[in-house]
Protein backbone atom coordinates (compact mmCIF):
# COMPACT_ATOMS: atom_id res chain seq x y z
CA UNK A 1 0.00 0.00 0.00
CA UNK A 2 1.20 3.48 -0.82
CA UNK A 3 2.45 5.33 2.25
CA UNK A 4 0.86 8.77 2.21
CA UNK A 5 2.79 11.64 3.77
CA UNK A 6 0.14 14.27 4.53
CA UNK A 7 1.43 17.68 3.45
CA UNK A 8 -1.18 20.01 4.95
CA UNK A 9 0.66 21.16 8.10
CA UNK A 10 2.81 23.65 6.25
CA UNK A 11 2.93 27.36 7.09
CA UNK A 12 3.22 28.26 3.41
CA UNK A 13 -0.53 27.44 3.28
CA UNK A 14 -2.36 30.64 4.06
CA UNK A 15 -5.07 29.36 6.42
CA UNK A 16 -2.66 27.13 8.25
CA UNK A 17 -0.23 29.98 8.74
CA UNK A 18 -3.03 32.10 10.23
CA UNK A 19 -3.87 29.24 12.63
CA UNK A 20 -0.21 28.96 13.65
CA UNK A 21 0.14 32.71 14.14
CA UNK A 22 -2.98 32.73 16.33
CA UNK A 23 -1.85 29.57 18.14
CA UNK A 24 -5.19 27.98 17.22
CA UNK A 25 -4.80 24.48 18.68
CA UNK A 26 -8.19 23.24 17.56
CA UNK A 27 -7.59 24.07 13.89
CA UNK A 28 -4.34 22.10 13.90
CA UNK A 29 -5.67 19.04 15.74
CA UNK A 30 -8.73 18.91 13.45
CA UNK A 31 -6.59 19.10 10.37
CA UNK A 32 -4.28 16.32 11.60
CA UNK A 33 -7.25 14.12 12.54
CA UNK A 34 -8.77 14.54 9.09
CA UNK A 35 -5.50 13.66 7.39
CA UNK A 36 -5.14 10.50 9.46
CA UNK A 37 -8.74 9.45 8.82
CA UNK A 38 -8.16 9.96 5.10
CA UNK A 39 -5.23 7.52 5.22
CA UNK A 40 -2.06 9.47 6.00
CA UNK A 41 0.82 7.25 7.21
CA UNK A 42 2.90 10.28 8.20
CA UNK A 43 2.04 13.89 8.98
CA UNK A 44 4.57 16.31 7.51
CA UNK A 45 5.23 19.34 9.71
CA UNK A 46 6.84 22.36 8.05
CA UNK A 47 7.06 25.69 9.86
CA UNK A 48 9.45 27.41 7.45
CA UNK A 49 7.27 30.07 5.86
CA UNK A 50 7.22 32.69 8.61
CA UNK A 51 10.78 33.81 8.22
CA UNK A 52 12.46 34.26 11.59
CA UNK A 53 9.77 32.28 13.46
CA UNK A 54 10.52 28.74 12.32
CA UNK A 55 11.86 27.53 15.67
CA UNK A 56 8.97 28.70 17.85
CA UNK A 57 6.34 27.73 15.25
CA UNK A 58 7.81 24.24 14.88
CA UNK A 59 8.00 23.79 18.63
CA UNK A 60 4.40 24.90 19.14
CA UNK A 61 3.11 22.70 16.29
CA UNK A 62 4.88 19.65 17.71
CA UNK A 63 3.62 20.32 21.23
CA UNK A 64 0.10 20.31 19.77
CA UNK A 65 0.46 17.39 17.35
CA UNK A 66 2.69 14.87 19.16
CA UNK A 67 0.22 14.06 21.98
CA UNK A 68 -2.75 13.55 19.65
CA UNK A 69 -1.34 12.00 16.46
CA UNK A 70 -1.68 8.24 16.06
CA UNK A 71 0.78 8.22 13.16
CA UNK A 72 4.46 9.22 13.12
CA UNK A 73 5.58 12.65 11.94
CA UNK A 74 7.68 13.82 9.06
CA UNK A 75 9.90 16.63 10.36
CA UNK A 76 10.41 19.07 7.52
CA UNK A 77 13.18 21.67 7.77
CA UNK A 78 16.51 22.41 6.12
CA UNK A 79 17.98 23.44 9.49
CA UNK A 80 19.61 20.65 11.57
CA UNK A 81 19.27 22.71 14.78
CA UNK A 82 15.54 22.93 14.32
CA UNK A 83 15.41 19.26 13.41
CA UNK A 84 17.37 18.44 16.57
CA UNK A 85 14.81 20.32 18.67
CA UNK A 86 11.95 18.66 16.78
CA UNK A 87 13.50 15.21 17.13
CA UNK A 88 13.66 15.65 20.90
CA UNK A 89 9.93 16.44 20.99
CA UNK A 90 8.60 13.41 19.08
CA UNK A 91 7.97 10.05 20.71
CA UNK A 92 7.84 7.77 17.66
CA UNK A 93 10.52 7.22 14.98
CA UNK A 94 10.22 10.23 12.66
CA UNK A 95 10.82 10.64 8.96
CA UNK A 96 13.20 13.54 8.30
CA UNK A 97 12.59 15.82 5.31
CA UNK A 98 15.30 16.06 3.93
CA UNK A 99 18.90 15.53 2.84
CA UNK A 100 20.30 16.10 -0.66
CA UNK A 101 23.67 16.01 -2.40
CA UNK A 102 23.98 19.80 -2.24
CA UNK A 103 27.27 19.98 -0.38
CA UNK A 104 26.25 22.34 2.40
CA UNK A 105 23.03 20.50 3.13
CA UNK A 106 24.67 17.10 2.88
CA UNK A 107 27.52 18.03 5.22
CA UNK A 108 25.19 19.45 7.89
CA UNK A 109 22.56 16.70 7.69
CA UNK A 110 24.85 13.67 7.69
CA UNK A 111 26.13 14.13 11.27
CA UNK A 112 22.56 14.70 12.47
CA UNK A 113 21.48 11.38 10.94
CA UNK A 114 24.57 9.46 11.99
CA UNK A 115 23.91 10.41 15.58
CA UNK A 116 20.41 8.85 15.43
CA UNK A 117 21.45 5.49 13.92
CA UNK A 118 20.73 2.64 16.34
CA UNK A 119 18.54 4.74 18.69
CA UNK A 120 16.22 1.97 19.72
CA UNK A 121 12.87 3.73 19.99
CA UNK A 122 13.56 6.68 17.73
CA UNK A 123 15.54 5.57 14.69
CA UNK A 124 15.16 8.17 11.93
CA UNK A 125 14.10 7.57 8.38
CA UNK A 126 15.19 10.09 5.80
CA UNK A 127 13.86 11.61 2.59
CA UNK A 128 16.82 12.02 0.23
CA UNK A 129 16.43 14.40 -2.71
CA UNK A 130 18.20 13.71 -6.02
CA UNK A 131 19.45 17.30 -6.05
CA UNK A 132 23.09 18.36 -6.14
CA UNK A 133 25.05 21.58 -6.56
CA UNK A 134 24.44 21.46 -10.33
CA UNK A 135 20.68 21.68 -9.76
CA UNK A 136 17.80 19.46 -10.79
CA UNK A 137 18.62 16.16 -12.50
CA UNK A 138 18.46 16.37 -16.29
CA UNK A 139 18.13 12.69 -17.23
CA UNK A 140 17.02 9.29 -15.91
CA UNK A 141 20.64 8.38 -15.52
CA UNK A 142 21.33 11.47 -13.41
CA UNK A 143 18.40 10.69 -11.12
CA UNK A 144 19.56 7.09 -10.82
CA UNK A 145 23.21 7.91 -10.15
CA UNK A 146 22.35 10.56 -7.55
CA UNK A 147 20.00 8.10 -5.83
CA UNK A 148 22.76 5.50 -5.84
CA UNK A 149 25.22 7.93 -4.30
CA UNK A 150 22.72 8.97 -1.61
CA UNK A 151 21.84 5.36 -0.76
CA UNK A 152 25.51 4.35 -0.53
CA UNK A 153 26.41 7.35 1.65
CA UNK A 154 23.45 6.73 3.97
CA UNK A 155 24.20 3.02 4.20
CA UNK A 156 27.77 4.05 4.94
CA UNK A 157 26.68 5.67 8.22
CA UNK A 158 24.68 2.58 9.11
CA UNK A 159 21.20 3.42 7.85
CA UNK A 160 19.04 0.55 6.62
CA UNK A 161 17.65 0.68 3.06
CA UNK A 162 14.17 0.44 4.55
CA UNK A 163 14.74 3.80 6.28
CA UNK A 164 15.70 5.61 3.06
CA UNK A 165 13.07 7.41 0.98
CA UNK A 166 14.43 8.61 -2.35
CA UNK A 167 12.73 11.63 -3.92
CA UNK A 168 13.58 11.56 -7.65
CA UNK A 169 12.30 15.17 -8.04
CA UNK A 170 9.37 15.35 -10.40
CA UNK A 171 9.65 18.22 -12.91
CA UNK A 172 7.05 19.96 -15.09
CA UNK A 173 6.00 18.16 -18.24
CA UNK A 174 4.85 21.51 -19.66
CA UNK A 175 8.40 22.60 -20.41
CA UNK A 176 9.69 19.24 -21.64
CA UNK A 177 7.43 16.44 -22.84
CA UNK A 178 9.93 13.78 -21.68
CA UNK A 179 9.98 14.70 -18.00
CA UNK A 180 7.38 12.05 -17.15
CA UNK A 181 9.21 9.19 -18.84
CA UNK A 182 12.50 10.41 -17.38
CA UNK A 183 11.31 9.95 -13.78
CA UNK A 184 9.41 6.73 -14.46
CA UNK A 185 12.52 5.09 -15.95
CA UNK A 186 14.68 6.24 -13.06
CA UNK A 187 12.24 4.87 -10.48
CA UNK A 188 12.22 1.47 -12.23
CA UNK A 189 16.00 1.46 -12.15
CA UNK A 190 16.31 2.43 -8.48
CA UNK A 191 13.69 -0.04 -7.22
CA UNK A 192 15.22 -2.87 -9.26
CA UNK A 193 18.69 -2.27 -7.82
CA UNK A 194 17.57 -1.38 -4.27
CA UNK A 195 14.27 -3.20 -3.63
CA UNK A 196 14.04 -2.21 0.05
CA UNK A 197 14.53 1.51 -0.58
CA UNK A 198 11.35 3.60 -0.73
CA UNK A 199 10.48 6.10 -3.44
CA UNK A 200 8.56 9.19 -2.42
CA UNK A 201 8.09 12.83 -3.38
CA UNK A 202 5.61 15.49 -4.30
CA UNK A 203 3.87 14.93 -7.61
CA UNK A 204 2.16 18.21 -8.35
CA UNK A 205 5.24 19.67 -10.08
CA UNK A 206 4.45 17.41 -13.04
CA UNK A 207 1.38 19.50 -13.91
CA UNK A 208 2.87 22.98 -13.43
CA UNK A 209 1.78 25.30 -16.24
CA UNK A 210 -1.08 23.12 -17.46
CA UNK A 211 -4.85 23.23 -16.88
CA UNK A 212 -6.79 20.56 -14.94
CA UNK A 213 -3.74 19.82 -12.83
CA UNK A 214 -5.37 17.32 -10.49
CA UNK A 215 -6.22 15.06 -13.41
CA UNK A 216 -2.56 15.01 -14.46
CA UNK A 217 -1.40 14.52 -10.87
CA UNK A 218 -3.50 11.48 -10.19
CA UNK A 219 -2.88 9.74 -13.49
CA UNK A 220 0.84 10.34 -13.06
CA UNK A 221 0.73 9.00 -9.51
CA UNK A 222 -0.72 5.70 -10.69
CA UNK A 223 1.98 5.45 -13.37
CA UNK A 224 4.61 6.15 -10.70
CA UNK A 225 3.12 3.47 -8.47
CA UNK A 226 3.37 1.04 -11.39
CA UNK A 227 7.05 1.97 -11.72
CA UNK A 228 7.69 1.28 -8.03
CA UNK A 229 6.86 4.45 -6.10
CA UNK A 230 5.53 3.33 -2.71
CA UNK A 231 5.08 6.64 -0.91
CA UNK A 232 3.97 10.14 -1.86
CA UNK A 233 3.75 13.58 -0.30
CA UNK A 234 0.26 14.92 -0.98
CA UNK A 235 -2.98 16.30 0.42
CA UNK A 236 -4.90 13.31 1.79
CA UNK A 237 -8.11 15.35 1.81
CA UNK A 238 -8.10 15.28 -2.00
CA UNK A 239 -10.68 12.47 -2.31
CA UNK A 240 -10.09 11.79 -5.96
CA UNK A 241 -6.37 11.19 -5.60
CA UNK A 242 -7.00 8.89 -2.64
CA UNK A 243 -9.56 6.95 -4.69
CA UNK A 244 -6.99 6.60 -7.49
CA UNK A 245 -4.37 5.39 -4.98
CA UNK A 246 -6.65 2.74 -3.44
CA UNK A 247 -7.63 1.50 -6.89
CA UNK A 248 -4.02 1.40 -8.08
CA UNK A 249 -2.95 -0.45 -4.90
CA UNK A 250 -5.54 -3.11 -5.73
CA UNK A 251 -4.47 -3.37 -9.35
CA UNK A 252 -0.83 -3.73 -8.29
CA UNK A 253 -1.69 -6.76 -6.12
CA UNK A 254 -1.42 -4.98 -2.77
CA UNK A 255 -5.02 -5.40 -1.68
CA UNK A 256 -5.91 -8.98 -0.77
CA UNK A 257 -9.38 -10.01 -1.90
CA UNK A 258 -9.84 -6.36 -2.95
CA UNK A 259 -10.94 -5.68 0.62
CA UNK A 260 -9.74 -2.06 0.90
CA UNK A 261 -11.16 -1.19 -2.49
CA UNK A 262 -14.58 -2.61 -1.62
CA UNK A 263 -14.56 -1.03 1.81
CA UNK A 264 -13.87 2.37 0.27
CA UNK A 265 -16.54 1.91 -2.41
CA UNK A 266 -19.11 1.04 0.26
CA UNK A 267 -18.06 4.09 2.27
CA UNK A 268 -18.73 6.23 -0.80
CA UNK A 269 -15.05 7.15 -1.11
CA UNK A 270 -14.49 5.56 -4.50
CA UNK A 271 -16.92 6.45 -7.27
CA UNK A 272 -16.26 6.15 -10.97
CA UNK B 1 1.55 46.23 -47.39
CA UNK B 2 2.25 43.20 -45.25
CA UNK B 3 -0.66 41.92 -43.21
CA UNK B 4 0.56 41.96 -39.63
CA UNK B 5 -2.81 40.85 -38.27
CA UNK B 6 -2.49 37.60 -40.13
CA UNK B 7 1.12 37.24 -39.02
CA UNK B 8 0.17 37.77 -35.39
CA UNK B 9 -2.68 35.31 -35.75
CA UNK B 10 -0.38 32.69 -37.28
CA UNK B 11 1.86 33.00 -34.23
CA UNK B 12 -0.98 32.91 -31.69
CA UNK B 13 -2.59 29.93 -33.51
CA UNK B 14 0.79 28.16 -33.61
CA UNK B 15 0.67 27.75 -37.36
CA UNK B 16 4.39 27.55 -38.03
CA UNK B 17 4.47 26.99 -41.83
CA UNK B 18 2.04 29.86 -42.39
CA UNK B 19 4.05 32.22 -40.18
CA UNK B 20 7.25 31.53 -42.11
CA UNK B 21 5.34 31.94 -45.39
CA UNK B 22 4.07 35.34 -44.27
CA UNK B 23 7.50 36.49 -43.10
CA UNK B 24 9.06 35.51 -46.42
CA UNK B 25 6.22 37.12 -48.36
CA UNK B 26 6.62 40.38 -46.42
CA UNK B 27 10.35 40.44 -47.13
CA UNK B 28 9.66 39.80 -50.83
CA UNK B 29 7.29 42.77 -50.80
CA UNK B 30 10.13 44.88 -49.48
CA UNK B 31 8.96 45.34 -45.89
CA UNK B 32 11.91 46.13 -43.62
CA UNK B 33 13.08 43.28 -41.37
CA UNK B 34 12.87 45.57 -38.31
CA UNK B 35 9.23 46.30 -39.09
CA UNK B 36 8.40 42.61 -39.45
CA UNK B 37 10.14 41.88 -36.18
CA UNK B 38 8.41 44.64 -34.22
CA UNK B 39 4.96 44.81 -35.74
CA UNK B 40 4.54 41.15 -36.61
CA UNK B 41 6.57 38.88 -34.34
CA UNK B 42 7.06 40.91 -31.15
CA UNK B 43 3.50 42.23 -31.33
CA UNK B 44 2.34 38.63 -31.80
CA UNK B 45 4.33 37.46 -28.78
CA UNK B 46 2.77 40.28 -26.75
CA UNK B 47 -0.61 38.71 -27.48
CA UNK B 48 0.78 35.29 -26.59
CA UNK B 49 1.97 36.76 -23.27
CA UNK B 50 -1.44 38.27 -22.55
CA UNK B 51 -3.15 35.00 -23.37
CA UNK B 52 -0.74 33.23 -21.05
CA UNK B 53 -1.64 35.65 -18.25
CA UNK B 54 -5.34 34.96 -18.84
CA UNK B 55 -4.74 31.20 -19.03
CA UNK B 56 -6.00 31.05 -22.60
CA UNK B 57 -2.61 29.67 -23.60
CA UNK B 58 -0.45 27.33 -21.53
CA UNK B 59 3.29 26.90 -21.14
CA UNK B 60 3.80 24.26 -23.87
CA UNK B 61 1.97 26.50 -26.34
CA UNK B 62 3.99 29.53 -25.28
CA UNK B 63 7.19 27.53 -25.75
CA UNK B 64 6.07 26.51 -29.20
CA UNK B 65 5.24 30.11 -30.11
CA UNK B 66 8.68 31.20 -28.92
CA UNK B 67 10.30 28.47 -31.00
CA UNK B 68 8.34 29.62 -34.04
CA UNK B 69 9.38 33.18 -33.37
CA UNK B 70 13.05 32.28 -33.22
CA UNK B 71 12.75 30.38 -36.52
CA UNK B 72 11.29 33.51 -38.07
CA UNK B 73 14.00 35.68 -36.49
CA UNK B 74 16.62 33.40 -38.08
CA UNK B 75 15.24 34.42 -41.48
CA UNK B 76 15.34 38.11 -40.53
CA UNK B 77 18.69 38.10 -38.73
CA UNK B 78 20.98 38.87 -41.68
CA UNK B 79 18.77 41.86 -42.51
CA UNK B 80 18.33 43.33 -39.04
CA UNK B 81 20.11 46.47 -37.91
CA UNK B 82 22.49 45.94 -35.01
CA UNK B 83 20.66 48.15 -32.53
CA UNK B 84 17.20 46.85 -33.26
CA UNK B 85 16.86 44.69 -30.17
CA UNK B 86 18.96 46.66 -27.67
CA UNK B 87 16.58 49.55 -28.27
CA UNK B 88 13.98 47.56 -26.33
CA UNK B 89 16.01 47.58 -23.11
CA UNK B 90 18.67 45.44 -21.48
CA UNK B 91 17.84 42.86 -18.85
CA UNK B 92 19.98 40.80 -16.50
CA UNK B 93 18.14 37.80 -15.03
CA UNK B 94 19.13 35.04 -12.63
CA UNK B 95 18.12 32.83 -9.72
CA UNK B 96 19.55 34.12 -6.45
CA UNK B 97 22.41 32.52 -4.53
CA UNK B 98 21.57 29.25 -2.80
CA UNK B 99 18.70 28.47 -5.16
CA UNK B 100 19.10 26.09 -8.08
CA UNK B 101 15.67 26.32 -9.71
CA UNK B 102 15.62 27.51 -13.28
CA UNK B 103 12.46 26.48 -15.11
CA UNK B 104 10.30 29.49 -14.26
CA UNK B 105 13.22 31.89 -14.57
CA UNK B 106 14.05 30.54 -18.04
CA UNK B 107 10.44 30.96 -19.13
CA UNK B 108 10.54 34.59 -18.02
CA UNK B 109 13.86 35.09 -19.86
CA UNK B 110 12.37 33.61 -23.00
CA UNK B 111 9.26 35.81 -22.86
CA UNK B 112 11.35 38.93 -22.22
CA UNK B 113 13.54 38.08 -25.18
CA UNK B 114 10.50 37.40 -27.37
CA UNK B 115 9.08 40.77 -26.44
CA UNK B 116 12.11 42.52 -27.86
CA UNK B 117 14.35 42.98 -24.82
CA UNK B 118 18.02 42.01 -24.80
CA UNK B 119 18.33 39.36 -22.10
CA UNK B 120 21.43 38.16 -20.28
CA UNK B 121 20.42 34.98 -18.50
CA UNK B 122 23.02 34.38 -15.79
CA UNK B 123 21.69 31.00 -14.65
CA UNK B 124 21.13 29.78 -11.09
CA UNK B 125 22.86 30.28 -7.71
CA UNK B 126 23.99 33.81 -8.59
CA UNK B 127 25.70 35.79 -5.82
CA UNK B 128 24.83 39.48 -5.28
CA UNK B 129 28.32 40.53 -6.42
CA UNK B 130 27.83 38.67 -9.69
CA UNK B 131 24.52 40.43 -10.32
CA UNK B 132 26.32 43.72 -9.73
CA UNK B 133 29.16 42.83 -12.13
CA UNK B 134 26.68 41.88 -14.82
CA UNK B 135 24.52 44.97 -14.34
CA UNK B 136 27.65 47.09 -14.84
CA UNK B 137 28.98 45.04 -17.73
CA UNK B 138 25.75 45.14 -19.73
CA UNK B 139 24.62 48.56 -18.56
CA UNK B 140 21.33 46.89 -17.63
CA UNK B 141 18.01 48.71 -17.40
CA UNK B 142 16.35 45.91 -15.43
CA UNK B 143 17.52 43.12 -13.18
CA UNK B 144 15.16 40.18 -12.58
CA UNK B 145 15.63 38.04 -9.46
CA UNK B 146 14.06 34.60 -9.07
CA UNK B 147 13.67 32.49 -5.91
CA UNK B 148 11.65 29.29 -5.59
CA UNK B 149 12.21 28.57 -1.91
CA UNK B 150 11.12 30.32 1.26
CA UNK B 151 14.68 29.74 2.46
CA UNK B 152 16.22 31.66 -0.45
CA UNK B 153 13.73 34.54 -0.59
CA UNK B 154 15.80 36.58 1.91
CA UNK B 155 18.68 36.41 -0.60
CA UNK B 156 16.55 38.59 -2.89
CA UNK B 157 16.53 41.22 -0.20
CA UNK B 158 20.30 40.91 0.25
CA UNK B 159 20.82 41.22 -3.50
CA UNK B 160 18.72 44.38 -3.64
CA UNK B 161 20.67 45.80 -0.70
CA UNK B 162 23.92 44.99 -2.48
CA UNK B 163 22.69 46.75 -5.65
CA UNK B 164 21.87 49.78 -3.52
CA UNK B 165 25.24 49.54 -1.78
CA UNK B 166 27.02 49.52 -5.14
CA UNK B 167 25.28 52.78 -6.05
CA UNK B 168 23.36 51.17 -8.93
CA UNK B 169 19.84 51.39 -7.55
CA UNK B 170 18.93 54.52 -9.54
CA UNK B 171 20.21 53.04 -12.79
CA UNK B 172 18.43 49.72 -12.64
CA UNK B 173 14.82 48.65 -12.06
CA UNK B 174 14.36 45.48 -10.04
CA UNK B 175 11.76 42.79 -10.73
CA UNK B 176 11.20 39.73 -8.53
CA UNK B 177 9.27 36.49 -8.93
CA UNK B 178 9.04 32.81 -8.02
CA UNK B 179 6.43 30.55 -6.43
CA UNK B 180 6.66 31.77 -2.79
CA UNK B 181 7.17 35.45 -3.71
CA UNK B 182 4.22 37.83 -3.32
CA UNK B 183 3.44 41.45 -4.16
CA UNK B 184 3.67 42.24 -0.45
CA UNK B 185 7.11 40.67 -0.16
CA UNK B 186 8.30 42.52 -3.27
CA UNK B 187 7.24 45.81 -1.68
CA UNK B 188 8.77 44.89 1.66
CA UNK B 189 12.21 44.30 0.15
CA UNK B 190 12.06 47.37 -2.09
CA UNK B 191 11.69 45.78 -5.52
CA UNK B 192 10.05 47.81 -8.29
CA UNK B 193 7.82 45.05 -9.63
CA UNK B 194 6.50 41.61 -8.82
CA UNK B 195 5.28 39.37 -11.63
CA UNK B 196 3.36 36.14 -11.12
CA UNK B 197 3.97 34.61 -14.55
CA UNK B 198 6.17 35.01 -17.63
CA UNK B 199 3.49 36.86 -19.60
CA UNK B 200 2.96 39.56 -17.00
CA UNK B 201 6.74 39.76 -16.41
CA UNK B 202 7.25 40.67 -20.07
CA UNK B 203 4.52 43.32 -19.90
CA UNK B 204 5.93 44.76 -16.66
CA UNK B 205 9.48 44.84 -18.04
CA UNK B 206 8.42 46.71 -21.16
CA UNK B 207 6.47 49.18 -19.05
CA UNK B 208 9.50 49.77 -16.82
CA UNK B 209 11.77 50.37 -19.82
CA UNK B 210 9.24 52.76 -21.38
CA UNK B 211 8.87 54.64 -18.08
CA UNK B 212 12.66 54.86 -17.81
CA UNK B 213 12.93 56.42 -21.27
CA UNK B 214 10.29 59.01 -20.52
CA UNK B 215 11.87 59.92 -17.20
Amino acid sequence: MLQIIGERINTSRKELQAAVTERNTEYITNDVKQQIEAGASYIDVNAGARIGHEREDMQWLLEVIVPMSSVPLCLDSPDPEILEMAYALVDTPPLINSISLEKERFDTMLPFLKDKVGKEDKECSIIALCMDDHGMPASSFEIYSRAKQLIEELQGIGMAQDNIYIDPLVQPISTDANKGVMVLEAVRGITTKYPAVHITGGLSNISYGLPERRMINRVFLTLMMGAGMDSAILDPLDNKIIAAIRTADMLLGKDNFCMEYLKNVRAGKIVS
Amino acid sequence: MADFTEMKNALVELNSPHLLELVNAALAEGVAADTILNEGLIAGMDIVGEKMENEDLFIPEVLMAAQMMSQAVEILKPLLGEESSAAGGRVVIGTVKGDLHDIGKNLVAMMLESSGLTVHNLGVDIAPEEFINQIKQHNADIVCLSALLTTTMPMMKKTIEAVRGAGLRDQVKIMVGGAPVTQAYAEEIGADRYASDAGSAARAAKALVAAGKNA
